[in-house]
């Protein structure tokens, strides 16, 4: 009888043991269609590969649906473990004190956390000054220049020579123009891609203190001359129809993959769609220049969102957030990942190993933007932006874009407003995080 | 004569309507009072910081442009007024002409409500699609057969009338239903009596039909301005996004956009406090006012 009761005592703890339910770690994400299923795959990748933690992706809806969830959340004390922030909302994370910097989790959890292993112009997004990373980078894009191959063999162009200048490619617009298309070219993310990326890409300030990563007290100051010429040669173009505007955010797709303009501009992070809807070769090349600026093309910055953990958890939850984040970024998960959704690998090993699989030759789409990424250190101009209230300005400068095409205020006059209402929020956002 | 009870306790009255008055407090008097807390404070969405500054939020909506609030007001008025009048005008002559013994009248008048049990995010997508200026087929038509540049992404007067229909087009069910109704309630043999003393049907509708129905036609004044002003979020939301510029920024669609969007939670709550005492005020005005002046 004895024996018999110690057996199954201790049959009992044994399967407690073994048994022992899995710490569950609530991850929300805003990713749709395939970027969900690979963000279910790796999940449970995870999930297998041991037993303590249990990775639990939510949907979240989209990128504001999510973080005001992840707000809402944390005010009622019930945050997730992880979260997924769009680059907007970065500023607002890191001024409000009530994340856990990755960084530190890494290194109070014993995890072997390198931060060199990572591509810097992504990192440096999400890190301070220092180099100190905030937030891991996970789904990171760029912005590239699409353009139609069919409709450069149609005009006479040569499809394997996309334009490299700016003062190139408005002529070669022109010309697809000219060849009986809609229009010639057109853009989506007017600040993310003519704004952002254009300045950083000609190592220009887009705002004062590195673009905000030194300080509350920056300003933006990109009514340039540069900026200003810029957009005054696209509003004239528009007049003719060789620019064709369609519409806010990512809403002028249609306007390429229907064949209406022979070039557009739009994130890599596209690529797959456009691979699935165009019915005609395209390419992908990397954004124009011109080439009179000093230091051009210098790199471009990235878009997407990162991986946030939140301050009040547990020790056992922040050492299985650690251990995913490992996991994340070892480089046959970054390298499926990049692979499957068409975002970039977060370490210089995932682009590697992407590489000697041959993946490239195949898709250069992707190796276009990951090159243009590196194509120099980055510096003060190129690191990222920072600014609070970020998705306000955006709405600003969208606004006011769409004023100077319909002719109701000057290239000049429109961009200065844009910085003035846009710095007169950044005084707010410094007046509320001093 | 009525007969009326009288209840022995006195409580149990107050304790019957008790879990309603719960109800009407958690659900909105607590947030409309929040709202109003807040919209005096400056603060982070996390709820960190927390900066008191008295009424900063209001003068900041009337006198910072980037905010436009008094275009907006402007274009919300216009709004709402374009789509209770487009809305009512349609309605009533789709109700006078389904009023009148046809063929199939049943058929036409279920086919009229249907519009309404479309979801208002449907009612936007779909004409979306249809005025998108790039691949839209009605922008397509207009551009290629008849010759009129359709871009509402950059026209405003396009804009706003691109979500003028769209609203009205959903209202107009509603509205039809409430005309029907109100036109078979109105008297036959006074219409008869009207047609032996010689009035045409023009001069029969507007002496006497057209002021029978005014109760139903101001109710239906108030409720479309009421759907004007505050219902059509969704449809700003679809269709245009508020765009181009501020053009067809409506109040309600700032007032989300602020809060949710640009996490400006005090500037947002000193919208929805304007927005409150608004539908206070239209409340007010359709109780004290129209109720009791139209003739039942």
């Amino acid at each position: 009888m004895k024996r018999i009761s110690f057996a199954i005592l201790a049959l009992c703890l044994v399967a407690t043991s073994a048994f022992a339910a899995p710490i569950g770690l609530d991850f929300w994400h805003a990713m749709t269609g395939k970027n969900a299923e690979y963000v279910q795959i790796i999940a449970d990748k995870f999930n297998a590969s041991q037993s303590l933690y249990k990775i639990n992706p939510v949907f979240k809806g989209s990128y504001i649906d999510t973080m005001t969830a992840g707000i809402a959340a944390y005010r009622a004390k019930s945050a997730p473990a992880i979260i997924q922030v769009f680059e907007v909302g970065t500023a607002t994370m890191m001024a409000a004190k009530v994340i856990k910097p990755v960084y530190q989790l890494m290194k109070e959890t014993g995890q072997k956390f390198d931060p060199k292993i990572y591509i810097p112009t992504i990192t440096s997004y999400y890190s301070t000054s220092k180099g100190e990373m905030l937030s891991l980078p996970f789904n990171s894009s760029t912005s590239v220049m699409y353009y139609n191959k069919d409709a450069f063999r149609a005009a006479g162009l040569d499809p394997e020579k996309p334009p490299v200048t700016w003062p190139e490619f408005f002529e070669v617009a022109k010309k697809l123009k000219a060849s009986g298309m809609e229009g010639g070219f057109s853009t989506n993310w007017i600040s993310w891609i003519q704004l952002e990326n254009f300045s950083a890409w000609h190592n220009q300030p887009f705002g004062t203190k590195a673009n905000g990563f030194e300080g509350l007290g920056t300003e933006l100051v990109f009514n340039t001359p540069l900026i200003q010429k810029h957009f005054e040669t696209i509003y004239q173009l528009s007049k003719d129809k060789v620019f064709i505007y369609g519409g806010r955010e990512n809403k002028a797709n249609p306007l390429f993959t229907s064949g209406q303009v022979g070039m557009h501009f739009e994130s890599i992070g596209g690529y797959a769609n456009f691979k699935n809807t165009c019915k005609f070769d395209f390419g992908v090349a990397r954004l124009p220049y011109y080439p009179e600026v000093a230091g051009a093309p210098q790199n471009s910055i990235i878009g997407g969102a990162s991986l946030w953990v939140f301050d009040g958890k547990s020790k056992d939850e922040y050492k299985g957030i650690a251990q995913f984040f490992t996991f994340l970024s070892t480089p046959e998960i970054q390298a499926l990942w990049h692979q499957n959704t068409g975002y970039l690998p977060i370490t210089t090993a995932a682009y590697e190993l992407t590489k000697s699989q041959g993946f490239y030759d195949k898709n250069p789409g992707p190796e276009v933007a990951i090159k243009q990424l590196l194509n120099k250190a980055p510096t003060k101009n190129s690191m990222g932006i920072r600014f609070g209230n970020f998705a306000f300005i955006r709405e600003v400068e969208d606004q006011t874009w769409e004023d100077i095409l319909a002719g109701k205020i000057s290239v000049k006059d429109g961009l200065d407003s844009m910085v003035l209402y846009g710095n007169s929020q950044l005084r707010q956002f410094e007046r509320l995080n001093k | 004569m009525t007969q009326q009870y009288e209840f022995r306790a006195k409580g149990l009255p107050y304790l019957l309507v008790l879990p309603q008055m719960v109800v009407v407090f958690v659900f909105f008097f607590w947030p409309s009072l929040q709202g109003v807390w807040q919209s005096f404070f400056l603060q982070d969405p996390f709820g960190g910081h927390l900066i008191f500054v008295g009424l900063e939020n209001y003068t900041r909506l009337f006198t910072d442009p980037s905010y436009a609030y008094g275009e907006s007001f402007r274009v919300s008025v216009a709004f709402a007024g374009a789509v209770a009048v487009l809305s009512m005008v349609v309605a009533l002559f789709l109700a006078t002409q389904a009023n009148k013994k046809i063929h199939f009248s049943s058929f036409y008048k279920t086919m009229m409500i249907w519009p309404y049990a479309v979801a208002t995010m449907i009612a936007g997508v779909l004409w979306l699609f249809m005025f998108n200026p790039n691949v839209g087929v009605l922008a397509w038509v207009m551009k290629h057969k008849l010759g009129i540049e359709w871009n509402h992404l950059l026209n405003s007067n396009q804009a706003f009338l691109l979500i003028t229909i769209a609203a009205s087009w959903k209202q107009i069910s509603y509205n039809f239903v409430f005309f029907l109704a109100g036109l078979q309630s109105v008297p036959n043999d006074l219409v008869e009596a009207a047609a032996i003393d010689g009035a045409g049907p023009t001069r029969r509708f507007w002496a006497i039909i057209f002021p029978l129905l005014s109760p139903t036609t101001f109710y239906l004044l108030v409720m479309n301005l009421v759907y004007g002003f505050f219902e059509t979020f969704p449809i700003v939301h679809q269709v245009t996004a508020g765009g181009p510029g501020q053009a067809t920024s409506i109040l309600v669609y700032k007032v989300w956009r602020d809060g949710y969007v640009n996490l400006d939670l005090g500037g947002s709550s000193a919208q929805s406090v304007i927005l409150m005492i608004m539908v206070i005020s239209l409340t007010v005005i359709q109780f004290r006012f129209i109720e009791r002046r139209v003739h039942y």
